[in-house]
């Protein structure tokens, strides 16, 4: 749905270069939720803001839905934008207009007729639970209502594609997941593809189908959240979780320590139980964490095994077998 | 005593023609000026730094000219418009031309007040800049702008009353007239409590206006 091919953005500051994006390639495969995970600096709200041409890319391609938006001319690059609504950390609402004026403002902009705008401002804040808020100012609205409004602005024209720059970081955690859950389920109800750009690993976790990570303007690594969550060694998995070494005391000087990585159906069966009933080993969990992520359970186990080395070695084994990949931490 | 009554309100409504008139075009051609300002400078939304550059030197030297010598350099303009130099209707062409630097200031103000964040939202749902300003800059801006009007025209009233050197007549005429050159106070007691009625009348409308337009 959306495919960038080369961005390289170069801002110039009294004379100094600074590269914002260098050579970023990505694809948002239609329908997904695709997460931009970064630090602040690593240039992602450049990276959306070129997707919008509100900032020009210094080269590159940016590609939505079949067209090439970096050609469009102006008027063209007017009609493709109303099918782009964008959200803000901000929120950027219109002071001056009330709710409904606001959700109202792109319909007026795309020329429609008052009758059917007033059809589907009601329609848009049903759809985000603000339908008693219609004369309200921003104003006299709280983080998450305002956020809503911001939502169903975006909304409004019927886009295909909803950007949203760090849209949940002025929220509250509460606030927070009530948001992600509503895009959530505009992702599904409407179709949407949504990319969302955050420095949260909560977002990434909560409602991102797949992800990429952002460092210093180049995209590090990029892919289905869970498949990167299940591949060892992954940028993803290591930003997921602490070290195991700061989270967990040794209590068997002489245990083998071991990480386990459950994603997805392996996650769901009694595994633990099953290794120590089949080898002559005992297991003791010291750490763990199970959660939800993107519909799927995933867990990170730290175990120590004792017994004699070649029952260790063939628990090893099986746990390997059932794709839990474990990675043995070496004495020390 | 002479015959206060008609003469008073003679020059009050030569003051409130001449006020009224300056007031209206200046804001016809402040608006533009305001809005052209903020829009041509760096990073505006029609970026022409040559044409921002000269605007602002222009402003700045209506700006930086006293009224009194204003009033006799614009001269000819006067004649070219108003057909002569001397009177009433003669006064409101230097009463604008003082009057519009300082409305292009307060506008160009009062849009910087305006967050970008709004501008650039309007411009990600496919705004045209003509939208933009009228329906964000300008809509936005509405409280500061009706603060900055009245802010005019009480410097518009300030300026009228030296209009008397070019037989523009009016309150402050009066009061120079008949209270400086024939010390009869009353006049020009009578004239300055009118005045400052006005300047009030004005200053409680706009604040009042802009407080009905602000939702902050
Ligand atoms: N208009 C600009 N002019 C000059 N430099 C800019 C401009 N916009 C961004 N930059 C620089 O580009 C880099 C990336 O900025 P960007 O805003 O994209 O980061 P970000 O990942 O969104 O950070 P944050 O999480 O803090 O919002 C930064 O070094 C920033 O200083
Ligand atoms: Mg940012």
């Amino acid at each position: 749905m959306i495919e960038l091919k080369g961005l390289t953005k170069i801002f110039k500051q009294n004379g100094q270069e600074i590269v914002a994006l260098s050579d970023v390639s990505l694809h948002v495969p239609r329908g997904q939720i695709f997460g931009i995970l970064g630090q602040s600096g690593a240039g992602k709200s450049t990276l959306i803001r070129c997707v919008n041409l509100l900032e020009r890319p210094t080269a590159g391609e940016v590609w939505v839905d079949g067209r090439e938006i970096t050609r469009l001319s102006p008027r063209e690059l007017r009609a493709a934008r109303q099918e782009m609504g964008m959200i803000f950390q901000q929120f950027n609402l219109f002071d001056a207009r009330t709710v409904f004026g606001n959700v109202a403002y792109p319909l007026e902009v795309a020329g429609w007729p008052r009758q059917r705008i007033w059809e589907r401002v009601e329609e848009l804040l049903a759809l985000v639970g603000l339908s008693d808020k219609a004369d309200a100012y921003p104003a006299q609205l709280s983080g998450g209502q305002k956020q809503r409004v911001g939502i169903a602005r975006a909304l409004a024209p019927g886009p295909k594609v909803l950007l949203s720059d760090e849209a949940t970081s002025a929220l509250d955690p509460d606030t927070t997941r009530s948001v992600l859950a509503l895009l959530r389920e505009i992702n599904q109800r409407l179709g949407l593809t949504i990319l969302l750009i955050t420095h949260q690993m909560e977002v990434v976790k909560q409602v991102c189908d797949s992800v990429a990570i952002l460092e210093g303007g180049t995209v590090v690594e990029q892919g289905g959240v869970l498949e990167l969550i299940g591949r060892p060694g992954s940028r993803l998995r290591e930003l997921f979780y602490e070290p195991v070494g700061d989270v967990a005391v040794r209590i068997h000087p002489e245990g083998v320590r071991v990480v386990l990585f459950f994603v997805g159906a392996s996650a769901d069966q009694p595994l633990i139980s099953a290794m120590v009933r089949r080898f002559q080993v005992d297991a003791n969990i010291v750490h763990g964490a199970v959660e939800r992520i993107a519909g799927a359970t995933v867990g990170r186990l730290l175990v120590e095994l004792t017994g004699r080395p070649e029952d260790i070695q063939a628990a090893l084994r099986f746990l390997e077998e059932q794709g839990v990949s474990p990675e043995v931490i070496p004495h020390g | 005593m002479v015959n206060l009554g008609p003469m008073m309100a003679k020059a009050t409504w030569e003051t409130l023609y001449m006020v009224g008139a300056a007031a209206f075009f200046t804001l016809l051609l402040g608006l533009p000026l305001g809005v052209l300002l903020v829009i041509t400078a760096r990073g505006g939304l029609w970026e022409k730094p040559g044409l921002n550059r000269v605007l602002g030197v222009l402003v700045n030297i209506g700006r930086s000219t006293p009224f009194v010598i204003l009033m006799v350099a614009v001269t000819p303009l006067t004649r070219a418009i108003v057909g002569s130099s001397i009177g009433t209707t003669a006064a409101i062409v230097p009463l604008v031309v003082a009057a519009v630097p300082f409305m292009g200031r307060v506008v160009e103000q009062a849009l910087h007040e305006v967050s970008p964040g709004l501008v650039e939202a309007a411009l990600a749902m496919g705004s045209t800049n003509w939208q933009v300003v009228t329906k964000v800059l300008l809509a936005e801006a509405r409280p500061s702008l009706v603060r900055g009007t009245a802010l005019m025209l009480v410097n518009v009233v300030g300026y009228s009353a030296m209009a008397g050197a070019i037989g523009g007549g009016g309150l402050g005429d009066v009061a120079v007239k008949w209270g400086y050159a024939r010390y009869e106070m009353d006049v020009m007691y009578v004239s300055l409590v009118i005045l400052v009625v006005m300047v009030q009348v004005m200053q409680w409308i706009g604040d009042s206006l802009a407080n009905r337009f602000t939702h902050k």
